[in-house]
């Protein structure tokens, strides 16, 4: 099985080098693409200079869902059977990948969230009381629209199959992405799998979401998933079909 | 009197919108003429501008459009269709912004992709 680990990266200089270190020590035979979205430091440079990642540069800034999705394109005509998503800040734990890689490959799901609410007791991860509320919110509303209960619909941490990863190349959430990419592909009939897995806090940089934004981002993530289960199963990709 | 100062203030209401609506009609022509404004896009101001035009010139048209609504002083009826017609212009545009947006991130991604394949190594233009 070939493996592709998308690494989307945004101002990441301290952390991008050792996050590719990190994945290469992890396992060597990993192709890591770090998706350099338009970042106004060094990080494209930087992950060039390891040697040990392709470093897609956009040109602009697209936002993590853009620079994600670039990731899976490249998966997908590269011909890679999975495709794994792992932050760029460090806060993702290479050693976990074994986690929620494991459904995939006994093909037991097409996509695989690696959760840090499934076991509140064995998980480390610190986070504000407001986000938590928004992140229950997040689950309620997610799993009234596809049956199925989700812990952790805004983890980044995920691993698809070629054929999950190939639909998402062609139509992917731009803004706040992971909520919706859960019920995209949850209502085109993909399985999904939550496996608990441990985060790091934050090494360094901030949060795209803190402070009064968070309102506004519960807002528009909220319209968005309502819009994203509105819409009409993908053609040709519908695991059903 | 009073019926007189109605008649030339509804005839005021006619003359204004009538001219406005063909004066605005013509600036459209002309900005496709130029090559300025694409078909695709005078179309729904063409639309608009023709309808505003037949309903203002014609009276009794407007009249009856505006009983059909509840509308009791029929130059406001005017107005609505206006507003009608400008909001779906703008609702056509927001669906053609959708689509360029669309096509502008498609584009920047695939710069990125063959930027790799060509091998050219990340450009820094900072100092």
């Amino acid at each position: 099985m070939r493996i592709c680990v998308v690494v989307p990266a945004y101002n990441e200089e301290a952390n991008i080098a050792s996050v590719i270190q990190e994945l290469k020590t992890y396992r060597q035979d990993l192709t890591i693409v770090v998706v350099n979205d338009g970042s106004l430091d060094r990080t494209g440079s930087i992950a060039e200079s390891t040697g040990q990642a392709v470093v897609l540069n956009l040109p602009c800034n697209l936002g993590i869902g853009g620079g994600v999705q670039t990731g899976f394109r490249y998966a997908a005509r590269q011909g890679f059977d999975i495709a794994i998503q792992f932050d760029g800040d460090g806060q993702h734990i290479a050693a976990e990948i074994d986690k929620i890689l494991a459904p995939i490959e006994a093909d037991e799901a097409d996509f695989v969230i690696g959760s840090r609410f499934i076991d509140d007791a064995r998980s480390s991860y610190q986070s504000t009381f407001a986000r938590r509320i928004g992140i229950r919110l997040f689950s309620w509303l997610n799993s009234l629209i596809i049956r199925q209960h989700i812990t952790d619909n805004t983890s980044g941490f995920r691993a698809y199959n070629r054929r999950a990863f190939c639909l998402l190349a062609q139509f992917y959430p731009v803004d706040y992405p992971e909520p919706e990419a859960v019920i995209l592909l949850g209502k085109n009939g993909f399985r999904i799998r939550e496996v608990a897995v441990e985060m790091r806090a934050r090494a360094g940089g901030e949060s795209s979401i803190s402070g009064l934004k968070s309102a506004y981002y519960m807002f528009k993530v909220m319209t968005s998933i309502l819009i994203a289960a509105i819409r009409t199963p993908v053609k040709g990709f519908a695991r059903h079909e | 009197m009073n019926d007189v100062l109605g008649n030339i203030l509804t005839d005021r209401i006619q003359i204004f919108a009538v001219l406005g609506s063909i004066g605005m009609l013509l600036f459209i022509l002309r900005l496709i003429k130029r090559r300025r404004l694409k078909e695709e896009y005078a179309l729904l101001w063409i639309i608009v501008f023709v309808v505003f035009t037949f309903i203002s010139f014609f009276t009794p048209v407007l009249n009856w459009l505006a009983g059909l609504v509840g509308i009791l002083y029929p130059p406001s009826a005017l107005l609505l269709f206006l507003i009608v017609g400008i909001v779906m212009i703008l609702i056509h545009y927001s669906v053609v912004i959708s689509r360029l947006s669309e096509q502008n991130k498609k584009l920047v991604q695939e710069i990125a992709l063959l930027k790799h394949r060509l091998g050219i190594p990340f450009e820094q233009e900072k100092p």
